[in-house]
């Protein structure tokens, strides 16, 4: 071997010496920007995420226009507008010109900017494809607008403004964000398409309300439900879900000075006690100086433990009962709000709707909803999966929301269908976390954890069995409708043949057919809902029928078939 | 118009009328009818007959599973009644014609096929107490005789030994009122399973040198066909011969030529005749007249099932059909009456009858 050993110190710094946009083409599969579809795609979500969050967060009821406009062939103008907050002048160059600089990214809150880059991804994006800068609009609400024309200085990773201007006028009450990209994509309107996200969106934020200017024309998705889901909490982590390199990572972040703070400062659940038996466990000791004994180490500083210590720490906790972590910082939608965006968006004949009591994975808390919306304007099956309220389009094969579904036995609630149900069903399935374990870097399929799984298919199994029951409701109502339908189908000759028998008219006796199948139709009908079996007509021939005589009637003679039954038809 | 068509067509009246009654107090039609089945039909050792029981069945409009043959019951008895007071009797095959038709509004007939208004009419007969003929209905005829008798049909006296090749074709309707029977010497009739061995006994004049009537069934003996022989062993008494194939089927056809059967057990008294005997074949011939066993067939499936359930039923509890039949499937086979053309073309009427009868080989 030749050469010297490099330190990983010393390669971070040569990655900063990599451009950034060679940084971005290399990792372009990565970060939503492989194809021209895509690209279009991502540039919507990037925006929609991040106004969807800041109207959350401020808690106002978001109202979102977006547009997408082929300026030239697959050149596309893209606006986002959002009624949120808006942003502070200083900081729109940082958070529109910088990659990876935002305020969530160490954040431990369920929220949606876990995707992608981030919206100065498409900053870069527009500005490598056509060169052209962003403009972004931005109100506080204050009567003062600040516009901004963009770039990114890809050679130091920082904002480069082309124009900036500041308008006044008090009486325009706007606040909120407006951003203009030109970049390069492509429309299209088929299952992976910024219709379908848009859609999807409009379903599991149903107290948005969004406008679409297509390049097709307008489609709007009305707000179904005025009221803001709870406000979800920030917390830290649970120990139970605490690996080897998130703990390095915190051990040196934190300000901390003993360990045992460290322990019960920086994660959620742990008290002191808990702490101690946890660096008990652990073995970490030193030496007591008077009594010359080894003992444990509750006070050493977090940036002394070493590698082989960290390893015990996360296997110590194991051994330790700890408090689930609190579920105050999910936001589920409810069930109800997904009632809603199912009904608005798909208008289905029926839908069920779950949100299952939260649950841990790893220490870290989550929370399944489920819908199953079947039938109306539903026409094909399809499966839509969401992470904290953003749809994912992408991977479905590797998630944990397609595996669940793939594992209920539909055929068991009345559906046709393997792996997911046939026919006119929408399948919809809300997995709501702090923190999302997605499967790759793409965040685009959610792993496989037993847990997760199982509470996915226990609440779709839920409600199938209310599908499955409604159906049933439904081939009941059919059937009594069928019955009723006899009843009514023969009337008319019985009433001639009495006619012809009794010499009353026809007519009158019809109706008193039909005024006896609606007065006793109550009981008719309690009679199918029971379940009840029809009383059979008695004479319905035993086996022993088959004795076949009489065979005068329709000419079947025994001779000429030798050998064969020859009994003869009745 | 007679008294006895008056009083039949006030039972089917009564039949709308009570229907009728039914539904103006806004009740569930029921027609009440003796159930026409095995499990309800006994059989009655002093006179020998199979007899329906008590049982009934009820028919209602408001059960899905009846409301069609609720109609159906009502349409024929209705059609029955136009009939009678148009005087006319039509075959039930015009019946089902007159009455099928499609459904307002539906895809769906009255009546799609003939075997759905037969066993109507049977229901009716049974329901109202009266038989097909006092309907006014008849079906095709099927039976056939010849020998010394002559009979009145409709002012016209037919003889029936002077009827060719053919044979006097037996009518549906042979009810004293419509036929009179005279006969002219005959000792004893002989019911004949087969059309084809009927002809030959025929040609052969069998009835002249036995002095005999000759009757075949063609297969299951119809209703007419079955009449006419109650009529003549009790009108002459003339000692019954049922001459079938070696097979379960053929003993069946004799035991609803002797007791009647179970889907027209109400009828059993008009149609059965308790005295008939049988003559032939059996397996056992096979043995007593040196039949080879070549010109046998070997029993199937359905035949050992058939044999099994006969046995059970008591009308086949005789000692002699009990052996007769357990001989067949021991020996594994049955025959048919041509079986017997391999000892010679007139075996049957020169030989197996003859001797069968005048030793009185018969079985009860």
């Amino acid at each position: 071997m030749t050469g010297e050993r490099r330190t990983a110190e010393s390669m971070a710094d040569q990655h900063r010496e990599i451009s950034i946009s060679e940084f971005f083409e290399k990792n372009r599969h990565l970060l939503g920007y492989d194809n021209k579809i895509k690209a279009l795609l991502t540039i919507v979500r990037e925006g929609v995420d991040n106004a969807l969050d800041a109207t959350e967060e401020a808690r106002i009821l978001p109202d979102i226009y977006i547009k997408v406009e082929e300026i030239k062939k697959e050149k596309y103008k893209v606006v986002i507008k959002d009624n949120g907050p808006g942003i502070v002048k200083k900081q729109i160059p940082r958070i529109f010109g910088s990659l990876l600089y935002g305020s969530k990214f160490h954040r431990l809150k369920q929220s949606r900017g876990q995707q992608g880059i981030g919206v100065s991804g498409a900053v870069l994006y527009a500005q490598l494809t056509t060169g052209e800068s962003t403009k972004i609009i931005s109100s506080t609400g204050n009567g003062k607008t600040h516009k901004y024309e963009l770039k990114i200085d890809v050679k130091v990773n920082q904002p480069k403004v082309v124009r900036e201007k500041v308008t006044e006028d008090h009486d325009n009450k706007w606040h909120g964000v407006q951003i203009t990209f030109i970049a390069e994509g492509l429309y299209r309107e088929h299952k992976q398409s910024v219709m379908q996200y848009i859609k999807e969106v409009a379903i599991s934020n149903p107290y948005a309300n969004i406008v679409f200017d297509t390049p097709n024309g307008r489609v709007e998705f009305a707000r179904g439900v005025e009221k803001l889901p709870a406000e979800p909490r920030e917390i830290k982590p649970h120990l139970y879900g605490i690996e080897v390199g998130i703990l390095t990572r915190m051990l040196h972040e934190t300000k901390a000075r003993t360990l045992q703070t460290f322990l019960t400062s920086e994660f959620t659940r742990v008290g002191r006690l808990s702490a101690m038996d946890i660096i008990k466990n652990a073995g970490i000791t030193r030496e007591n100086l008077q009594t010359g004994k080894e003992e444990p180490d509750f006070n050493i500083s977090p940036k002394k433990v070493k590698h082989n210590m960290r390893v015990a720490l996360v296997d110590a906790i194991k051994e330790v009962k700890l408090t689930r972590p609190p579920t105050d910082c999910l936001s589920p939608l409810g069930a109800d709000a997904v009632q809603v965006g199912l009904k608005k968006e798909l208008n289905p004949e029926f839908a069920a709707t779950l949100t299952r009591p939260p649950e841990v994975y790893r220490g870290w808390p989550f929370e399944v909803e489920v819908g199953i919306a079947y039938g109306g304007s539903i026409t094909d099956p399809t499966l839509m999966r969401f992470a904290n309220r953003v749809p994912l389009l992408y991977q479905s094969g590797d998630c944990a929301i397609t595996k669940a579904v793939g594992q209920v036995d539909w055929k068991r609630y009345g559906l046709a269908g393997d792996k997911m149900p046939d026919g006119p069903v929408v399948v919809f399935v809300h997995f709501a976390s702090v923190w999302v374990p997605f499967t790759s870097e793409s965040k685009e399929a959610i792993a496989n954890y037993p847990v997760i799984i199982k509470e996915i298919k226990l609440a779709l199994q839920d409600c199938a069995r209310k599908l499955a029951s409604y159906l049933s409701g439904m081939r009941r109502a059919q059937a009594i409708k069928e019955k009723k339908e006899i009843f009514e189908r023969y009337a008319g000759e019985t009433a001639a043949a009495l006619e012809e028998l009794t010499g009353e008219k026809r007519k009158p006796i019809e109706e008193m057919i039909i005024k006896l199948v609606e007065e006793k139709w109550g009981e008719i009908v309690k009679a199918i809902n029971g379940g009840e079996p029809e009383t059979p007509e008695e004479e319905s021939p035993p086996p022993e029928h088959d004795i076949k005589e009489e065979g005068e009637e329709n000419g079947e003679s025994r001779e000429g078939d030798a050998g064969e039954h020859k009994e003869a038809g009745e | 118009m007679e008294k006895a068509e008056k009083e039949t067509q006030e039972n089917i009246k009564k039949l709308g009328n009570e229907v009728l009654a039914q539904l103006r107090k806004v009740n569930n039609p029921d027609i009440q009818l003796p159930i026409r089945a095995l499990s309800n039909i006994y059989f009655d050792e002093k006179k020998r007959l199979i007899r329906l029981g008590n049982k009934v069945s009820h028919r209602t409009y408001l059960n899905v599973a009846h409301t069609r043959k609720f109609m159906q019951t009502l349409m024929v008895a209705s059609e029955c009644n136009k009939i009678i007071d148009q005087k006319v009797t039509i075959s039930i095959r015009d019946l089902y014609y007159a009455l099928k038709r499609t459904i307002p509004g539906t895809k769906e007939n009255t009546f799609e096929e003939q075997q759905e208004s037969d066993p109507i009419i049977e229901d009716i007969e049974v329901a109202l107490n009266t038989l097909r003929e006092k309907l006014h209905l008849k079906a095709d005829r099927k039976g056939y005789l010849a020998g010394p008798l002559t009979v009145k049909d409709s002012g016209d006296t037919i003889d029936a030994s002077r009827m060719g090749s053919s044979g006097w074709g037996i009518p549906s309707n042979v009810e004293p009122e419509n036929i009179q029977l005279n006969n002219q010497g005959a000792e004893y009739i002989l019911v004949i399973e087969t059309d084809a061995v009927w002809q030959r006994l025929n040609e052969d004049k069998f009835w002249k040198k036995q002095n005999c009537l000759i009757i075949t069934g063609k297969g299951q003996p119809d209703r007419g066909t079955r009449r006419i022989i109650n009529r003549l062993h009790y009108e002459f008494k003339l000692p019954v011969y049922v001459l079938t194939d070696a097979d379960v089927w053929g003993y069946y056809i004799y035991s609803v030529i002797k007791q009647g059967s179970i889907n027209l057990s109400f009828l059993s008294d008009r149609l059965g005749t308790p005295n008939a005997r049988f003559v032939g074949l059996t397996t056992q011939d096979v043995d007593k007249f040196g039949i080879t066993e070549n010109v046998t067939i070997k029993l199937n499936k359905g035949d050992i099932k058939r044999a099994n359930d006969i046995m059970k039923y008591v009308w086949f509890k005789p000692k002699e059909w009990q052996h007769e039949i357990k001989h067949m499937l021991q020996v594994g086979y049955k025959l048919e009456l041509e079986a017997l053309s391999s000892k010679g073309i007139r075996f049957i009427s020169e030989k197996y009858l003859p001797e069968k009868i005048s030793k009185r080989d018969l079985l009860p």
